[in-house]
């Protein structure tokens, strides 16, 4: 299996606590990984390097065929490179209708002239009609996404995601606040979307990571302190005294 | 279904899909027609000249509320130096005015010496006309180009548009946001206006530029039909300036930059470049600025520093949060209203209210007055003006697109609902 992203040796110091030290983590071009560890052990930190929010002290983050670095680039160009990033808490645009928020996401041109010129298309409106099917919102379409429930929103936001044809996603704490319901078909979208991209699920349910049935990668005190499938890392003794045991 | 919609949409014209731009250019036009009609210059005469100029300036104001209300209500600048590009706009189509002017009368008095003037003495001459104010007689470098009324209505548009290229790219390449970015624009209006005030500034310092209402060579024709010129001249700039603006708020172009207003952390995640998209959006509202404040001046008579003061910028500002922003005909609605009542205000046509112990002259009062509803705007009703129309559309039934109406599956249709 090709590997799409490679983190080695990344540091990142705030103030003095180490928020991710000598992390490396490497994800495969169509893998679902679930990461997993204890408040503050470095998972959002880990995101925010990926994604170009955060400069590490030190390290590397390479990125695709070319292994290319992302360091030096700006989070739009990296999400431009096919990165795309869910929040914690759900982020869309609240004033806006579902469909524009599916719309602007879509992968296509993104400088101001050429969004300027840019006209509705008919292959956009598919799109974004499948796309609102694939999430569960296609009768809200041309509702505010302010109107949405907590869940729905959650779903709108992957729907963003998806929407961005990412070859990479990186999703933080999808279930939280959702009904069981709800988390089931978040589970069947992400194992869906892991059939033809990587992503990466940050995660503190421990019942969520396991419906996942993936491999688990768990984090402490900003490195790896074990990766494996779920049933080999909850039996480790390490996981088990500081994550699990508690 | 949604296919449908598209392709109907890409069918019909733009102003169709946008009605509120057809009913705004409608009443513009009836205005347009109105003012005509009425005044003296190729009407009944019922509206003085300088009433029509007071109008036509309103228009104005009303274009760089439309400007301030895109960087501001929709892409959430709050930009306070929005009246400099407006002034610059002035001072450029104001130096060509007086250059030109000057030079017919220079040329004509020295018509009836012996020997024929050369062009240094004529250029000479509109120098010590010009800057004989300030103790100079000499032409400063930003006169270059006073000669030539091409070369400074260019100025009009690159000025402006140049120097909040420069300004915009520093402060948003640096992520300056929210009030930092306020107090930055603030200090740009307040120190090019501190600059103008000085004497060897080249514009004549606080004196400024005056005379602008006299086209010339056209000293025969008489200032009731100059002002009309000038009044359609403004209502077609704002009617242009009103679908420019909707063209860009809307589609995807508009999208985006409200979702920047709302949230430009989360834009850069979806892979636009939010510094592109402020910077366009800061560039294109200065260079409309500039073109409102070309059409002002000439209107106004006179600039001078003191019109790109701070305190303009903020008027402006004031203009759109009672107008309500976010909303073009908004920003349009509430410079249109304050300005003119503004004029009514410190015109002294409002009565004084005597209070017995005190006497409330509405010349000193009306800033308070202005103040407190700009206040009680914020506050009370934070869609201004423009929310009225809300209540209006509000009372018809809102599209739910044949979705249900209630939470139950096939429950009431909009259709079948009791109203």
């Amino acid at each position: 299996m090709s590997t799409l992203l490679e983190v080695s040796g990344v540091s990142k110091t705030f103030d003095g606590f180490k928020a991710i030290n000598n992390l490396s983590f490497r994800i495969g071009r169509r893998e679902l990984r679930a990461v997993i560890g204890p408040n503050g052990a470095g998972k959002t930190t880990f995101m925010d390097i990926v994604t170009g929010k955060t400069r590490p002290d030190s390290g590397t983050v390479l990125y695709g065929d070319k292994g290319q670095s992302l360091l030096a680039m700006s989070e739009s160009r990296i999400a431009q490179a096919g990165i795309g990033r869910k929040f914690q808490r759900p982020t869309v645009f609240e004033d806006q209708t579902v469909r524009e928020n599916l719309t602007m996401a879509l992968d296509g041109s993104r400088g101001p002239f050429a969004v300027l010129w840019s006209r509705a298309t008919r292959e956009a409106a598919h799109r974004v009609a499948e796309l609102a099917g694939e999430i569960g919102l296609d009768g809200t379409l041309d509702r505010k996404a302010g109107e949405l429930s907590h869940g729905q929103k959650q779903w709108l936001e992957i729907g963003m995601l998806l929407a961005q044809n990412p070859k990479l996603l990186l999703v933080d704490e999808p279930a939280a606040g959702m009904t069981p319901a709800e988390r089931e078909h978040t589970t069947d979208i992400l194992v869906e979307a892991a059939k033809t991209r990587a992503v990466v699920v940050v995660e503190h349910d421990m019942e969520f990571v396991r419906r996942l049935n993936c491999k688990v990668t768990v984090l402490h005190e900003g490195s790896v302190l074990a990766e494996g499938s779920i049933d080999h890392v909850t039996a480790d003794e390490k996981v088990i005294e500081v994550y699990l045991g508690r | 279904m949604s296919d449908m919609a598209v392709d109907m949409g890409r069918r019909r014209p733009f102003v169709v899909r946008h009605p509120s731009v057809l009913i705004f250019l409608a009443a513009l036009a009836l205005f347009t027609v109105g003012v005509t009609i009425l005044a003296e210059g190729f009407g009944i005469g019922v509206i003085s000249t300088s009433f029509v100029k007071t109008l036509g300036k309103t228009l104005c104001l009303c274009l760089v509320a439309l400007a301030m209300d895109l960087v501001w209500g929709y892409c959430g600048i709050l930009s306070l130096g929005h009246m400099a590009f407006f002034g610059i706009g002035g001072y450029a189509i104001g130096m060509w005015l007086m250059y030109a002017r000057t030079e017919l009368i220079v040329i004509e008095s020295l018509a009836a010496a012996p020997l024929p003037p050369t062009p240094q003495e004529i250029s000479d001459g509109i120098a010590t006309q010009i800057f004989g104010v300030v103790g100079a007689s000499e032409f400063p470098a930003v006169w270059a180009f006073a000669h030539s009324l091409p070369l400074q209505l260019a100025a009009v548009v690159l000025v402006p548009g140049l120097l909040a290229l420069v300004f915009g790219w520093l402060a948003f390449r640096s992520r300056v946001t929210g009030v930092y970015l306020s107090i930055l624009t603030q200090a740009m209006t307040l120190a090019l206006s501190l600059y103008l005030f000085q004497n060897d500034s080249g514009l004549r310092g606080n004196n400024g530029l005056s005379g602008l209402q006299n086209l010339p060579g056209l000293d025969q024709v008489p200032q009731s039909v100059v002002s009309m010129w000038f009044f359609w001249a403004s209502a077609l700039a704002l009617g242009l300036g009103y679908v420019l603006s909707a063209w860009v708020v809307s589609g995807r172009f508009g999208s985006v930059i409200r979702a920047i207003r709302d949230d430009e952390a989360r834009v850069r995640f979806l892979g636009y470049p939010v510094e592109a998209f402020k910077l366009f959006i800061f560039t294109l509202t200065a260079i409309i600025a500039g073109i409102a404040g070309a059409l002002y001046y000439p209107q106004a008579g006179i600039i001078n520093p003191a019109e790109i003061a701070p305190i303009a910028s903020i008027y402006l500002a004031v203009w759109v949060a009672i107008g309500g922003r976010g909303r073009l005909y908004g920003a349009v609605i509430g410079a249109a209203f304050v300005s003119l009542l503004s004029t009514w205000f410190t015109g002294g046509q409002a009565p004084d209210v005597n209070l017995g112990f005190y006497t409330i002259s509405w010349v000193d009062w009306w800033t308070v007055l202005l103040g407190l509803s700009f206040v009680a705007v914020t506050l009370l009703a934070p869609k201004g003006i423009g929310g009225l129309i809300d209540l209006l559309t509000d009372r018809v039934s809102p599209d739910r697109h044949g979705a249900d109406l209630g939470p139950e599956p096939g429950a009431l249709r909009e259709k079948e609902a009791d109203r």
